[in-house]
């Protein structure tokens, strides 16, 4: 039996057992919805394509699944850019689909034509232009293929209305067969052993873990690693949630905004054993002086972050998961020694401290009670700003995969789209999402979405009344000249949150952070706080650009 | 230092923009590259003239395999290979100057492909240095135009570099 190609579209979705589809409708996809009214997959209409995609987004962080999107050609595509661009930079396995004008008008520059798959080469792993429909089937297999495996990525495919309206015979390969995508999963055994015989002589070794090993779902082999050969564990930002934040052996975030006991352990150890991370700027910051050292082990999927910005001794390509379980099968029990007292020293001496008791609600404050509230078990959203890094530094984090942020994009407006993709994924779980009043009113027409799909989100934005991060920027780099980041200008929150039927509160002391804090949280529906908080508060410490990180200061 | 890739890729539509904006974007330098089919009518050979030191060389390798598109990559400049490259040249030669600049295609074994009044047109192939030169000692007479191909390239013997694997 012949169906449409846009047919046989949704059957793919189905086979490769998508549950839901965050998307928005236009001309150029009619017949992609026309085809889903049939189909048992669930569409959740968003109020901007940003948000469908930065849904998608959420929901794969928060379900390890291929998240999947779609929209209409043009503007509707364009508006899903920032979002595929935000997947790729944090490597999360997304599909897009995007309508196109009919292939005889592709290159005229007809109406609502824009060349989608030109735009995203830079920010997906890979994307097509469909132009034969016999083709569309495989294509998508090979699209889940590729976003799903070795380096987890975005993925885009194009579909042109006529190619879509094309009758097609549906056959879904079971196979894919990609000469030029051959991801590599297992380490080389001799660097495997060498990177044993190295950590067996170590004095001084730290273990430095990224969003791989989320990525690759190995927090438990993580944990063995560091209890085996008792090593202390820093995360990248990205890498937060993949090692119990009340470890003994943790030493919280490094980099820009770690902390001193990370960054200090990084630049003293003899032997950086990195696990999924990629050497970041904001980690590394003067590379000469980053890891000094240090030999360096590093085990990554993807051969190109070996060596791309600081040089390698011993390098594995693999899946970290594979690798550490070969790694541990060689490893013995290390003891206690001298440089787990001198970190414990380190962590005692140079705490994460704020001021609190000056009259007014520190946003760090809030960020402890949500801590101490859910007992660091919630799924944590956050958008791009200071408060995203006092969640980075403040809350605890208990389970893999519970904090879904933008890390190397650093997207304000991620927030709430995020969150609702992640509570969509994960329906009985506490979805917190933490927000700033500059981010949330990037993409707060969504509040929309959640309120239409149910979603019993809690919403809690760190109101400080200014672009804090900016302001902080403008404070260490500009002499305190303060430039286009102050509100001058709110909507009233609890207002708003009442025009979308969400139950709301205004927190402005300690005292009714203790007292509401819970009771927002422990309620069953939607709910938003706005907890107005001190506009002068720093992220502390920071390394200021150029310096290293065992130089960081408090501003 | 230049190095010389070839590089196999799928002859699909948009795969030099892929590889083009990969070079742009990561600030790579391509001296040249010359794309055509080969025996296989679904893949095509890309010979990519680039320069950089062995840091640079070894991301972009990384990179371009990261290109769904990308079959294999081979770096052959320290192997054994023939190259050539094919230059077109309109040059000045009025017809006092006709037989000088006849002279000098007959030394690289240049042929004249195109006469008008006041030029001629040479077609030269070669390998870098040879073009270099030619067009050096035509350079006095004035060219008006010139156009190379980028350079191709094949290892020697009985290696190849094509989608099979090696025979030695
Ligand atoms: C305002 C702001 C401030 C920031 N400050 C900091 C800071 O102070 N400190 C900090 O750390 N970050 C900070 N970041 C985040 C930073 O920009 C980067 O996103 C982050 O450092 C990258 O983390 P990562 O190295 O773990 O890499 P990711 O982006 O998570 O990349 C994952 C790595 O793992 C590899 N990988 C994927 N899957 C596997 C697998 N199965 N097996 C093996 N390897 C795999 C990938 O190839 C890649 O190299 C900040 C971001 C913002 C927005
Ligand atoms: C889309 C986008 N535009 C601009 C920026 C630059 N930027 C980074 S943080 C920030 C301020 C965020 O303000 P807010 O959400 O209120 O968070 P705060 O820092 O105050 O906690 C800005 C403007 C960005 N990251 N993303
Ligand atoms: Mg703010």
């Amino acid at each position: 039996m012949e169906i449409t190609a846009a047919q046989a579209l949704v059957k793919c979705l189905e086979k490769e057992q998508v549950e839901v589809i965050f998307g928005y409708p236009g001309g150029a996809i009619l017949d992609v919805y026309d085809a889903l009214y049939h189909s048992p997959i669930r569409h959740v209409l968003v109020r901007h394509e940003q948000g469908a995609v930065h849904a998608a987004d959420g929901y794969a962080r928060a379900t390890g699944k291929v998240g999947v999107c779609m929209a209409t050609s043009g503007p509707g595509a364009t508006n899903l850019v920032t979002g595929i661009a935000n997947a790729y930079m944090d490597s999360i396995p997304l599909v897009v689909f995007t309508g196109q004008v009919p292939t005889s008008q592709v290159g005229t520059d007809a109406f609502q034509e824009v060349d989608i798959t030109g735009i995203t080469i830079p920010v997906t792993k890979h994307n097509y232009l469909v132009k034969d429909a016999v083709q569309l089937p495989r294509i998508i297999k090979n699209a889940f293929h590729i976003a799903a495996t070795g380096r987890p990525g975005p993925v885009l495919i194009d579909l042109p209305r006529d190619v879509a309206q094309t009758r097609i015979k549906f056959d879904y390969p079971d196979s894919v067969n990609l000469r030029g995508y051959k991801p590599t999963y297992r380490g080389h055994p001799n660097k495997i052993a060498e990177a044993a015989r190295l950590i067996g002589s170590a004095a001084r070794p730290v273990i430095y873990a990224g969003g791989g090993i989320l990525n690759s779902k190995a927090s438990r082999e993580l944990l063995t690693l560091a209890e085996t050969i008792n090593a202390p564990v820093t995360n990248t930002f990205m890498g937060l949630s993949s090692f119990p934040g009340d470890h003994p052996l943790f030493l919280g975030m490094l980099g820009l905004h770690g902390t001193r006991a990370a960054n200090l352990a990084v630049t003293n150890c003899d032997l950086l054993i990195a696990l999924g991370a990629r050497f970041d700027d904001r980690v590394t910051g003067k590379l000469a002086e980053f890891a000094p050292n240090a030999t360096v082990v590093h085990v990554d999927i993807d051969p190109a972050e070996i060596g791309k910005n600081v040089q390698v001794h011993v390098p594995i390509v693999g899946d970290v998961k594979q690798v550490l379980r070969e790694l541990l099968s060689r490893l013995e029990k290390k003891q206690d020694t001298s440089w787990l007292e001198q970190i414990e020293a380190w962590k005692k001496q140079y705490p994460l401290v704020y001021r609190r008791g000056e009259g007014e609600l520190k946003p760090q404050y809030v960020i402890e009670k949500l801590n101490e509230i859910n007992g660091g078990n919630a799924v944590v959203v956050t958008d791009v700003g200071q408060h995203q890094m006092w969640v980075a530094q403040y809350y605890r984090f208990k389970r893999p995969g519970s904090l879904i942020s933008s890390g190397g994009l650093g997207t304000m407006g991620f927030g709430l789209p995020a969150a609702v993709g992640a509570q969509i994924g994960l329906p009985g779980e506490l979805v917190i999402l933490v927000t700033g009043d500059g981010s949330i009113q990037m993409t707060m027409q969504e509040l929309g979405t959640a309120m239409e799909q149910e979603l019993p989100l809690k919403i809690i934005i760190l109101n400080n009344h200014v672009l804090g991060m900016v302001r902080q920027l403008q404070q260490v780099y500009c002499d305190s000249r303060y430039m286009a980041v102050e509100f001058k200008f709110h909507p009233d929150f609890e207002t708003l949150a009442r025009a979308y039927g969400i139950k709301s509160y205004t927190l402005r002391t300690e005292k009714e952070v203790d007292q509401l804090l819970p009771e927002a949280l422990g309620s069953p529906g939607p709910v938003l706080v706005n907890c107005l908080v001190c506009a002068a508060e720093n992220v502390n410490p920071i390394v200021i650009a150029g310096k290293a990180i065992s130089e960081a200061v408090d501003c | 230092m230049r190095h010389t890739l070839a590089v196999l890729v799928e002859n699909n539509p948009g795969v030099l923009a892929r590889v083009a904006g990969l070079f742009s974007r990561r600030g790579f330098n391509i001296d040249s590259l010359a794309v055509g089919r080969t025996e296989s009518p679904d893949v095509s050979r890309m010979t990519i003239v680039v320069e950089g030191d062995e840091r640079v060389l070894e991301q972009v390798n990384k990179q371009l395999h990261k290109l769904v598109d990308v079959i294999k990559i081979n770096d052959i400049t320290a192997d054994e290979y023939v190259d050539r490259e094919l230059v077109l040249i309109k040059v000045n030669a009025d017809p006092a100057q006709r037989g000088e600049v006849m002279q000098i295609a007959d030394v690289f074994r240049a042929r004249i492909v195109d006469l008008g009044r006041k030029t001629v047109t040479l077609e030269c192939t070669g390998n870098d240095g040879k073009i270099n030169a030619f067009e050096e000692s035509l350079r006095p007479y004035g060219i008006k135009e010139l156009v190379r191909t980028g350079k191709i390239a094949m290892l020697r013997g009985t290696k190849y570099t094509g989608l099979q694997e090696n025979g030695d």
